[in-house]
């Protein structure tokens, strides 16, 4: 589950944002993105999710391992706390929500609809769908966002016990959180050249 | 497969979900139709299958725009690219559910509606085959449509103007076998012809729907 990437080119909206991205994910290891807003963190993790292709190099062992948390949560306001968790677990082959509902401290919210959730539960509902996912890489696009002290500790120590049990992380953060296993990515080293062939692409 | 089709059906069915809104126009358009055309029964009655149809094609346009643009608010579409389930399944299963909840209870409702039309009792049995082959076409097609306008703000408009072409083959067979049916015609030919495009929407465009969500997810 190791992931690979090579000189890997990325852009947004047809301008080429990152160019020359090296590095490798390991198992049990953390990655954290590092780098000013527009940097392109988002789009990076867009593309190793697949939602959007490389405009030049190549992702290796990046499928179907990964699971994707985005800015939003992905959440129905009319659907309770465990039909949304109980939806994605059957998305993606899983059927046991009470462990997701347990760590991430949901059990009293349980039966509530997840419109009447405060930002912060949402978040926390998010995020609890990535151990109902079972997939070993996650990719998060800044998770801490509205968490409170007391979540983002218990957040950091969900992360690190899905690093200890082979998992593996890529987050956009900025915050510290703690995770022993982590290295550091800057991006700024890698914005692209001004001038860099942009291409039109939406619909190649 | 069956837990997405799961919950776009309670979410058509709790609060703010939509469902009726298409049934309820359907049976404005039913009711006013006659105030408009005048108390001539027998003309009523000739162009009872034709407002039918028409009703029913309006009346399932009217839901399409939020096909995908919920999914695509809040997120959840992005989630679902990244799910194991092909994208492919995820359109057709969403134009099912908009089927199942727009579609099928409109071709229910059109015989109910027919009396307020005055048509004629040969009818009520060719309108029901006639909507119940060719809705599902309106909504695999309006799923195209909301594919291609997803992400577009205000994206309604421009995706009546798509739509609407491709509605009109179904809408032209669809109408036609309810005409001939009324009429104690034989309906054999836009019958086939009816079932063929709807077969042949449903077999290709979850394929088109699906390359287009790709690009618009971008």
């Amino acid at each position: 589950m190791t992931i690979h990437v090579q000189n890997l080119s990325i852009g947004r909206a047809g301008r080429r944002v990152l160019e020359g991205l090296d590095f490798t994910l390991l198992d049990g290891r953390a990655l954290v993105l590092r780098g000013p807003n527009g940097i392109g963190k988002t789009t990076l993790l867009r593309t190793l999710a697949g939602l959007q292709p490389a405009l030049a190099g190549k992702i290796t062992g990046a499928d179907d391992v990964i699971a994707y948390a985005g800015h939003s949560d992905g959440l129905k306001a009319t659907l309770t706390v465990t039909e949304n968790l109980l939806f994605w677990s059957e998305i993606f082959g899983n059927d046991d929500i009470s462990k997701a509902l347990t760590q991430f401290d949901l059990e009293a919210l349980a039966h509530r609809p997840a419109g009447g959730l405060s930002a912060g539960q949402k978040r926390r509902l998010g995020l609890a769908r990535l151990l109902v996912t079972g997939r070993p890489v996650w990719v998060l696009d800044e998770p801490t966002v509205s968490l409170d002290v007391a979540s983002v500790a218990r957040f950091a120590k969900i992360i690190s016990h899905h690093l200890d049990t082979g998992g593996s992380a890529i987050l956009a953060t900025h915050i510290d959180l703690g995770l022993p296993m982590a290295e550091t990515l800057d991006l700024t080293p890698y914005r692209a050249k001004p001038g860099a062939a942009s291409q039109d692409e939406a619909f190649l | 497969m069956i837990a997405l089709l799961r919950r776009d059906l309670a979410i058509a069915f709790r609060a703010g979900g939509g469902f009726g809104l298409s049934i309820a126009f359907f049976l404005i358009v039913t009711v006013l139709v006659p105030f408009g055309v005048g108390a001539d029964v027998t003309l009523l009655s000739k162009i009872a299958p034709g407002i039918l149809w028409v009703g029913a094609l309006l009346a399932c346009l009217l839901s399409l725009d939020r096909l995908f643009a919920l999914d695509w608010e809040d997120g959840s579409l992005d989630l679902l690219a990244t799910a194991p389930l092909p994208l492919e399944m995820v359109v057709s299963v969403k134009a099912l559910a908009h089927w199942l909840t727009t579609g099928l209870p409109l071709v229910l409702v059109a015989p109910a509606l027919g009396v307020l039309l005055n048509l004629p009792p040969s009818g009520y049995l060719w309108v029901l085959v006639s909507l119940g082959l060719g809705t599902p076409a309106l909504s695999v097609i309006g799923a195209f449509g909301a594919a291609l306008t997803v992400g577009l703000k205000r994206g309604g408009l421009l995706l009546s103007l798509l739509v609407l072409p491709l509605y009109v083959p179904t809408l032209i067979f669809g109408a036609e076998v309810a005409r001939r049916g009324t009429a104690g015609q034989s309906v054999d030919t836009p019958l086939y012809l009816l079932a063929g495009v709807t077969l042949a929407v449903i077999a290709l465009l979850p394929f088109a729907s699906a390359a287009v969500l790709r690009v618009n997810l971008r």
